[in-house]
C-alpha cells in the first residue's frame, strides 16, 4: 500500500504537450522574424513602441485581473502577444502615449470587460489600432521612410497603397518589407516565415491565411484585369500578411470549424478588397478582420457540424413535433 | 507493416474523423502473459457488468469450487458471477467500485487447491438459443473494457438483420498489451470462435480489425483471415491507422463497413456486432471446456511498477496483490488507474480487487501524469477537432454552466462517449470529459424537472 494518498481525477489521464502559455510563446516566436526585420527597416525607436505596448499591456491586463478579483492570467503570455501585433499595426513615429493608449483599450476594453483571453468578440489589437487610427489620424498616417533612421533626418513617404504607380518601389523591395507602412507589416518575407513556422507547429491552421489572401488575390485579378503585377503589389501591401497570418488567425475571434474558416477567410478577403478598390481608406484589413470577427458567433452558428450519426435536420424535427 | 503480405487486407472503408496521437507506451508487447499464484483471497463483486447486479447465491461458511455460480440474477440484462478459487465463503460484504458504485461481493478464502467444480461440462450447443444460454452461463462479458454481457450484445432482436461481425483487435489504448497477447497466443481459439459465431448467428462477413503498430499479431491474424473453411465465408483482416479511438465501438463500425450508429442506437441497429478479441477467444475455450471466466489476462505498467508484465490473474484477486506479484513499487505512486490511461478510472486506494472488465492496472510516479491546472477556454478549437464524434465539448461545457437544455440537447451531448480526445488536446487543461458527464447530468435532470 503507498503511504501517500493517490491522485484521483476524471481521465484522461495523459495529456499532449501543447498549454495556452506555449502556444502564446510560439506565437511570440513567430514574430520574432517580423520584427528584427523591422528594427532594420524602420531603425531601434521600433523596439521603443514593443516595449512600451508590451509592457502597457502586461500591466493593465495584471491591474484589471486585480481589480475585478479574478485569478491572474499575465502568464499565459496572451498580453505580451496582443501588446506586440499592436505594435506592429502602429507607425514607428508614433507618440509613446498613443502607443500606450492604444494597448490599454486592446487589454481593459476590448479583452478584460467581457472576461479575459478566449471571451473577447473582437481582435483586441485591431481593435486598439482603430481607436487610434479615429483619434489620432495624423500620428497614425505618418509613414517614416525605410532607413531614415540611419540619415537622421525625419524623412516621410506614403505607403504604396496610396502611391502612384510611378513611385512604387520595386518588387523586391516590397518583398522584404522595404517600404513605408506600419512598423511590423511591410516585410513579407518575415511574416510568411512567421506563419509557416506556426503552421508546422500545428498553433494555427492554413485555412484562413489562405483563403483569406486566395480571395485577395482573385478579386484583385478580376479588379486588375489580369494584371499579375497588380495581383502582387496589392497582395505584398498594406498589412495584409500581418492581418492573414497573425490577426484574422486569432483563436478567440475566429470560428472553431473547418467549414467556418473558410466562410470566414473568404469573408476577410472580400471586405478587405471592397474597402481598398472602392473605400475611401487606402487600406482595409483591420476593418475586414474587425467585421468578421463580429459575424463569427452567427457563422459557427451556421457551421456546428452535426454528431456523429445525426440524421439530416428535417427528419429530426419531424421526430421532434410526432 | 514490415514484412507482412498485405494481400486481401481491408482498408478502412471510412476514416475516423479526429482523434488523437497517443504515445502507444506497448511496453508489455514482448511479455507473454504470466500465471498469479493462488492468492489467499479473492472478493467477487456482484456488480461486474452493465445491466443488473447479482445476488449471491451462497453463503457465508459454503464451500465452493472453480467455476462455481456463486452470484446470479433473473434480470435479462446481467451475467452470472463464479468462484474464481476453491475454498470457503468468508464474507459477504460491500466494496466501493473505481466507479463509485458500491456494490455486494462474495470474499472467498482460498483453499490453494484451485480444484474445479464437478458441475463442469462442455455445453451442448444444438443452435441458437442454447448457443446464447451457454454464453450467459459462461459469465462472459466485453473483456476490452465496458463490461456489457456478451449475451446480450449477440441476442440480435428478430426485426434487426446483422451482416457483420466486427472483432476488435485495435487494442488503441496506450500501454495495454493483452488483446495482442491473445491474437498472439490463442489464434486458434479466435478462429475457431469466429466460424461458431458466424455460423449460429447467420452473420455473413467477418472483419477482423487491428491497428498498424501490431505487425506481428497481424501476421497471425492474416493467417486466420486466409484460413477460410468455405469459400463463401467472408472472414477479412483490416488494418486501421494507430490512432486514438480507433477501437471505440462506434469507430469500428465506420472503419469496417462505412456505416454511422445514430445517436442512442447500437451497432446492431446498424447491422454489426462489434466483440472484443479477448471476449472472442474467450468463447471457444468455454465451448470447449465449459470452464466459465474466472481468471483474465492484464497488463500490468505505468512508471510506478518495478517489474512491468502481463499476467493471468483470478477474477476479484486484490489489485495490490498483483502490484507486489509485479515487485511492488519502485518508485512512490501518484496515480493507480484500472484500464487505460485514455479512459480507465484512476482508484483510491490498491486495496480493490480485479473486476472482470478490467484490462490492465497502470500505477504512475508521483509527479507523472500531472493533474494540469485548469485555465480559461481560448476558444483554439482542438477539442472539437479532436472530436471523433463531431462535436463541440467546448460549447457543450458553456450550454451545461448555463444549463441550456434545448442547445445541449441540440449540440448532442449524449452522443459524447467520453474517450477523452478533447480533454487530451486542451491547452488550457479542462477536465471535458468530466464536463460532458456534468453536461450529460444536467440535461437529465432539467428534463426530469420540466416532465
Amino acid at each position: 500500500m503507498p503511504d501517500k494518498k493517490l491522485t484521483v481525477s476524471a481521465s484522461p489521464h495523459v495529456h499532449s504537450v501543447p498549454t495556452v502559455t506555449g502556444i502564446m510563446l510560439n506565437v511570440i516566436i513567430a514574430l520574432i522574424p517580423a520584427l528584427i526585420a523591422s528594427v532594420l527597416i524602420f531603425g531601434p525607436r521600433v523596439l521603443l513602441v514593443c516595449a512600451v505596448t508590451v509592457g502597457v499591456s502586461v500591466l493593465v491586463e495584471y491591474i484589471s485581473r486585480l481589480v475585478m478579483k479574478r485569478h491572474n492570467t499575465i502568464g499565459d503570455l496572451s498580453a505580451v502577444v496582443t501588446g506586440l501585433i499592436l505594435a506592429f499595426n502602429l507607425p514607428v513615429s508614433i507618440p509613446l502615449w498613443m502607443a500606450a493608449i492604444g494597448a490599454v483599450v486592446a487589454i481593459v476594453v476590448v479583452k478584460q470587460f467581457f472576461g479575459g483571453i478566449g471571451q473577447n468578440f473582437v481582435n483586441p489589437a485591431i481593435a486598439g489600432r482603430i481607436i487610434l487610427m479615429v483619434s489620432f489620424p495624423t500620428a497614425m498616417t505618418t509613414w517614416t521612410a525605410p532607413f531614415a533612421y540611419k540619415t537622421g533626418e525625419a524623412v516621410t513617404t506614403a505607403t504604396p497603397l496610396a502611391m502612384q504607380e510611378s513611385e512604387l518601389p520595386g518588387m523586391l523591395e516590397m518583398f522584404l518589407g522595404v517600404r513605408g507602412g506600419s512598423m511590423g507589416e511591410t516585410c513579407a518575407l518575415a511574416l510568411i516565415v512567421g506563419g509557416v513556422y506556426l503552421m508546422i507547429r500545428k498553433i494555427i491552421s492554413p485555412i484562413i491565411p489562405l483563403t483569406f489572401i486566395g480571395t485577395v488575390a482573385v478579386i484583385m485579378l478580376i479588379a486588375g484585369k489580369g494584371d499579375l503585377q497588380f495581383v502582387v503589389y496589392q497582395l505584398l501591401s498594406g498589412g495584409l500578411m500581418l492581418g492573414a497570418f497573425f490577426m484574422a488567425t486569432d483563436y478567440a475571434t475566429s470560428p472553431i470549424n473547418f467549414k467556418g474558416k473558410i466562410i470566414f477567410g473568404i469573408g476577410c478577403g472580400l471586405i478587405t478588397s471592397l474597402i481598398r478598390l472602392f473605400g475611401s481608406l487606402p487600406e482595409g484589413v483591420s476593418f475586414a478582420i474587425i467585421l468578421m470577427n463580429i459575424l463569427v458567433p452567427h457563422i459557427e452558428h451556421l457551421t456546428t457540424p452535426k454528431p456523429f450519426g445525426s440524421v439530416k435536420e428535417k427528419k429530426s424535427k419531424e421526430g421532434a413535433s410526432k | 507493416m514490415g514484412s507482412v503480405n498485405l494481400d486481401g487486407v481491408l482498408k478502412a472503408v471510412k476514416q475516423v474523423r479526429g482523434g488523437v496521437a497517443v504515445s502507444h507506451n506497448k511496453n508489455t508487447a514482448d511479455s507473454e502473459v504470466v500465471r498469479l499464484p493462488v492468492p489467499d483471497k479473492v472478493v467477487l463483486p456482484m456488480q461486474q457488468h452493465i445491466g443488473a447486479p447479482c445476488i449471491p447465491t451462497v453463503k457465508v461458511g459454503d464451500k465452493v469450487k472453480v467455476g462455481q455460480v456463486i452470484g446470479d440474477s433473473d434480470k435479462f440484462v446481467s451475467a452470472p458471477i463464479h468462484a474464481s478459487v476453491s475454498g470457503t465463503v468468508s464474507a459477504i460484504t460491500e466494496v466501493k467500485l473505481p466507479n463509485g458504485v458500491i456494490s455486494q461481493a462474495v470474499e472467498i478464502e482460498s483453499d490453494g487447491e484451485m480444484c474445479l467444480y464437478e458441475g463442469i461440462t462442455p455445453p451442448v450447443v444444438t443452435g441458437k438459443e442454447t448457443f446464447l444460454r451457454a454464453v450467459r452461463d459462461s459469465g462472459l462479458v466485453g473483456l476490452g473494457g465496458a463490461g456489457f454481457p456478451t449475451h446480450v450484445k449477440l441476442r440480435i432482436p428478430p426485426d434487426k438483420k446483422v451482416d457483420t461481425l466486427i472483432v476488435n483487435a485495435a487494442e488503441c489504448e496506450p500501454y495495454i498489451t493483452v488483446d495482442y497477447r491473445e491474437c498472439l497466443d490463442n489464434s486458434w481459439d479466435i478462429l475457431s470462435s469466429i466460424f461458431t459465431i458466424k455460423e449460429i448467428l447467420g452473420i455473413k462477413n467477418v472483419v477482423i480489425a487491428a491497428e498498424d503498430n501490431k505487425p506481428e499479431a497481424f501476421k497471425i491474424l492474416k493467417n486466420i483471415a486466409d484460413h477460410k473453411l468455405d469459400k463463401d465465408d467472408e472472414v477479412r483482416l483490416m488494418v486501421l491507422k494507430s490512432k486514438y479511438p480507433q477501437g471505440a465501438e462506434k469507430m469500428m463500425v465506420l472503419s469496417a463497413t462505412g456505416r454511422k450508429v445514430p445517436p442512442g442506437k447500437l451497432p446492431a441497429d446498424v447491422g454489426c456486432i462489434v466483440m472484443n478479441v479477448a471476449s472472442v477467444a474467450f468463447i471457444a475455450r468455454y465451448l470447449k471446456t465449459g470452464k466459465p471466466l474466472v481468471s483474465r489476462s492484464m497488463t500490468i505498467d505505468g512508471s510506478a511498477i518495478a517489474k512491468p508484465q502481463n499476467v493471468r490473474v483470478p477474477i476479484g484477486t486484490n489489485i495490490g496483490d498483483i502490484i507486489d506479484f509485479c515487485g511492488g513499487f519502485k518508485a512512490e505512486p501518484g496515480k493507480i488507474i484500472t484500464g487505460g490511461p485514455m479512459m480507465g478510472l484512476s482508484i483510491i486506494d490498491t486495496n480493490l480487487p480485479v473486476l472482470k472488465q478490467n484490462n490492465a492496472i497502470l500505477a504512475f510516479a508521483e509527479g507523472d501524469q500531472k493533474v494540469m491546472k485548469e485555465r480559461d477556454c481560448i476558444r483554439c478549437g482542438r477539442c472539437a477537432a479532436a472530436c471523433p464524434l463531431s462535436l463541440m465539448p467546448t460549447l457543450i461545457e458553456r450550454y451545461s454552466k448555463a444549463k441550456d437544455v434545448e442547445r445541449l440537447e441540440k449540440v448532442g451531448v449524449n452522443v459524447c462517449m467520453e474517450c477523452g480526445s478533447c480533454a487530451f488536446s486542451c491547452p488550457a487543461g479542462k477536465p471535458l470529459v468530466q464536463y460532458m458527464r456534468l453536461a450529460k447530468q444536467v440535461l437529465r435532470e432539467e428534463k426530469s424537472k420540466n416532465a
